[in-house]
C-alpha cells in the first residue's frame, strides 16, 4: 500500500515472546498451556508475602540465545519492580529489565535484505490472564473480572525494534522473519494466535525526511495479517487527522479485526511512573564467557541461511519456489529436501512434495522417514508413480507410516506398461481425430487434453511423461 | 535550608502508590522522608569517584535454578484464600481501563 500526497510511516515494533521452558521464570511451576485455570500456581508467582524468586537458567539461555541470534550485544544485566496496580499481577509489580537488558543494540535482516535495529530483547515475567464478565468481552460495561495466574510468571523476552520500518509489508516480513528464529532456535512456538507471541505496533507518520511525528501504540494483534491491516488502517487515520488540520494524540489504541479500525483504549496524559527501583531479591547476571560461547555453540542454523542453502540446489526460484521454501524452514521440514538432494534426486520436486503434502499433515511426519519419501520422490521421478499417485503414497505415509513401494502395490499403482499405454492412446486418438489433426499441425496444447484423457482411461495410472512421450513419438 | 522534599512530592508517591493520606500525615510523612533523604545525603561528602554503584550487599551473581518442574499448590487450597472466586479464577471488581 503507498500512503497519499508524499506521506511516509513510521513504525517500530514491541514483540513480546514467552520463552519455551518447562517451568516459570522465578519458581518450578509448569510453564504450559491450556491447563485448568490457577493449577499452575505456588507462593512466587502468586506474590503471597515471604516467598522469594528464583531464576530459571533455560529462560537466562534462551534469552541469550535471542540475542546471539539478533546480534546483539549480551551483557551483564539487572532487573527491576515495575509498579503498578492490576489484578493480573498479584504482586503489584511485574519484574523486568530496566536500564540495563540482557541484550542490547542488534539488528535483524530481512529476506529482501533490509535492515531493521534492535534496541534491546530484555526479559520479564508475564502476568496472569484476565477475563471480564459482563459484555462483549471489552472492559468497559464488565461488572467483574475473572483472574487466572497459570501465566503470571511465565518467562517472557520482548524485543524492541528501532523504529527503522517505512511499510506495513516489512513490518509483516519482521514479525514473520523473527518468529521463524525464534521458532528455530526452540525459544518459542511462535503461536500468535494463542498469545505466546504477541506484537505491539508503534504507528507515526511524516513528510518524507521530516521530523518524527507523535505516534500511536496498536495493541491486540493477533496474526500476520492483523498486524499489516491495523498498520495501514491506522496511517490513513493519522493522515487524515494531520490533513484536516489535526493533531495526533499520544495514546494507546485497540485494533478491532471484525471492524478493521483502531479505537482509543488509553490517552497518555502524563509520562508513566511505574516506580522502577532495583528488584532487591534478584542478584545480577553476568554470563561469563565459557556460559555465552555454550550457549553461542548450541546454536542451530537460522532460517535466512537454511532457506539459502535450499535455494541454492534449485538454481532459479520462481516466486511460488521461493515462498514453498520459507514454508519448508518455517515448519522445519528441510531434512526432506536435503534428503533428496543427497540422494542426487529432483529437488525441485521434492520442494513441492514438500510445502503441500508433509506442510499439509506436519503431525504425521513423525510417520514419515526421510529415507521413505526420499523413495516416493524417485518412484515419481522414474514415472513409476503418477503426480497423483505420489502424493496419495505421501498422504497414506504420514497418516500411517509403512513402506512406499507395498503403499503403491496395496493400492494398485502398477506402472502401467507401455504396450497398455500405446493401446490407450491409439484409442483415442481414434476417437478425437479433429484435435489430433490440430496437435499434428502443432498446436502443442492439445498434449494437454489428451493427457487428460489418458489419465481418465486409466483412472490416474498413467505417467504424464511417459504419454507426451507415446504422443510425440506419433505425431 | 530548602526542605529536601515538598508536601506535592509525597502526595504524588502517595498517589502512585495508591495510599490516600489526611492532611496530617501528609505533613508528618513529609517531615519524616525528607530526614530520610537528608541522611541519605550525607554520602555526598563522600569522595566516590570511581565506586561502583551497590545495588546489593552480596558479591553474588548468576544465582540460577535448573529448568524443573515442582508440584503446584492445590488449586482449591489456592482459591480457598480468595476473598470471592468464579469458576476456577479469582473475582475481582469490575476492572477500569487496560493492564499498563
Ligand atoms: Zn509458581
Amino acid at each position: 500500500m503507498s500512503l497519499p500526497n508524499g506521506w511516509e510511516m513510521v513504525i517500530g515494533l514491541e514483540v513480546h515472546t514467552e520463552l519455551k521452558t518447562k517451568t516459570k521464570l522465578f519458581c518450578g511451576c509448569a510453564n504450559a498451556f491450556g491447563s485448568a485455570p490457577n493449577t499452575q500456581v505456588c507462593p512466587i508467582c502468586l506474590g503471597l508475602p515471604g516467598s522469594l524468586p528464583v531464576m530459571n537458567e533455560r529462560a537466562v539461555e534462551l534469552a541469550m540465545a535471542i540475542g546471539f541470534a539478533l546480534n546483539c550485544t549480551i551483557q551483564d544485566s539487572t532487573f527491576h519492580r515495575k509498579n503498578y496496580f492490576y489484578p493480573d499481577m498479584p504482586k503489584d509489580y511485574q519484574i523486568s529489565q530496566y536500564d540495563v537488558p540482557i541484550n542490547a543494540h542488534g539488528y535483524l535482516t530481512l529476506p529482501d535484505g533490509f535492515r531493521v535495529s534492535i534496541e534491546r530483547a530484555h526479559m520479564e515475567e508475564d502476568t496472569g490472564k484476565t477475563t471480564h464478565l459482563g459484555t462483549s468481552g471489552r472492559i468497559h460495561g464488565a461488572d467483574r473480572s475473572l483472574v487466572d495466574y497459570n501465566r503470571s510468571g511465565v518467562p517472557l523476552v520482548e524485543i524492541v525494534s528501532g523504529p527503522d520500518i517505512r511499510t506495513s509489508q516489512q513490518a509483516r516480513d519482521y514479525v514473520a522473519e523473527l518468529r521463524a528464529i525464534l521458532i528455530a532456535i526452540g525459544a518459542s512456538d511462535g503461536r500468535m494466535e494463542e498469545g505466546s507471541l504477541r506484537v505491539d505496533a508503534n504507528v507515526s507518520v511524516r513528510k518524507a525526511d521530516a521530523p518524527f511525528g507523535t505516534r500511536c501504540e496498536i495493541k491486540n494483534l493477533n496474526s500476520l495479517r492483523s498486524l499489516q491491516r491495523a498498520i495501514e488502517y491506522e496511517a490513513l487515520r493519522q493522515i487524515e487527522v494531520l490533513e484536516d488540520g489535526g493533531k495526533i494524540r499520544q495514546e494507546t489504541r485497540h485494533w478491532d479485526e471484525d471492524r478493521g479500525e483502531t479505537s482509543t483504549l488509553r490517552v497518555k496524559e502524563e509520562a508513566e511512573d511505574y516506580r522502577y527501583f532495583r528488584e532487591p531479591d534478584l542478584v545480577d547476571l553476568a554470563p561469563d564467557q565459557a556460559w555465552r560461547d555454550r550457549v553461542k555453540a548450541g546454536l542451530p542454523r537460522l532460517p535466512a541461511e537454511r532457506r539459502g542453502l535450499i535455494e541454492s540446489l534449485l538454481g532459479e526460484l520462481s516466486d511460488a519456489q521461493r515462498d514453498a521454501v520459507a514454508t519448508i524452514v518455517d515448519q522445519g521440514l528441510d531434512e526432506y529436501v536435503l534428503g533428496v538432494a543427497d540422494a542426487k534426486g529432483d529437488v525441485s520436486l521434492a520442494l513441492a512434495r514438500t510445502a503441500n503434502e508433509i506442510a499439509a499433515n506436519v503431525a504425521g511426519r513423525t510417520n514419515l522417514s526421510v529415507a521413505n519419501f526420499v523413495a516416493t520422490v524417485a518412484m515419481e521421478q522414474l514415472g513409476q508413480l503418477s503426480a497423483t499417485q505420489a502424493k496419495t503414497v505421501l498422504g497414506e505415509l504420514l497418516e500411517s507410516g509403512g513402506d512406499p513401494a507395498a503403499i503403491a502395490k496395496a493400492k494398485g499403482f502398477e506402472q502401467l506398461s507401455s504396450d497398455t499405454l500405446s493401446v490407450t492412446v491409439g484409442e483415442l486418438i481414434e476417437a478425437n481425430p479433429d484435435e489430433w489433426q490440430r496437435f499434428k499441425d502443432g498446436d502443442d496444447k492439445l498434449a494437454q487434453f489428451f493427457i487428460g484423457l489418458v489419465m481418465k482411461a486409466t483412472k490416474g495410472q498413467a505417467n504424464g511423461k511417459a504419454v507426451i512421450a507415446e504422443l510425440q513419438s506419433r505425431r | 535550608m530548602t526542605e529536601p522534599l515538598s508536601r506535592e512530592d509525597v502526595s504524588h508517591v502517595a498517589k502512585l502508590a495508591r495510599l490516600r493520606l489526611t492532611e496530617e500525615e501528609l505533613v508528618r510523612y513529609t517531615e519524616q522522608l525528607g530526614k530520610i533523604l537528608v541522611h541519605a545525603q550525607d554520602l555526598n561528602s563522600l569522595d566516590l569517584a570511581g565506586v561502583a554503584p551497590t545495588a546489593h550487599p552480596f558479591g553474588l551473581v548468576n544465582v540460577v535454578r535448573q529448568d524443573e518442574v515442582h508440584p503446584s499448590i492445590d488449586p482449591a487450597a489456592v482459591l480457598a484464600e480468595a476473598p470471592d472466586a468464579e469458576d476456577g479464577r479469582f473475582a475481582v471488581p469490575r476492572i477500569v481501563g487496560e493492564a499498563p
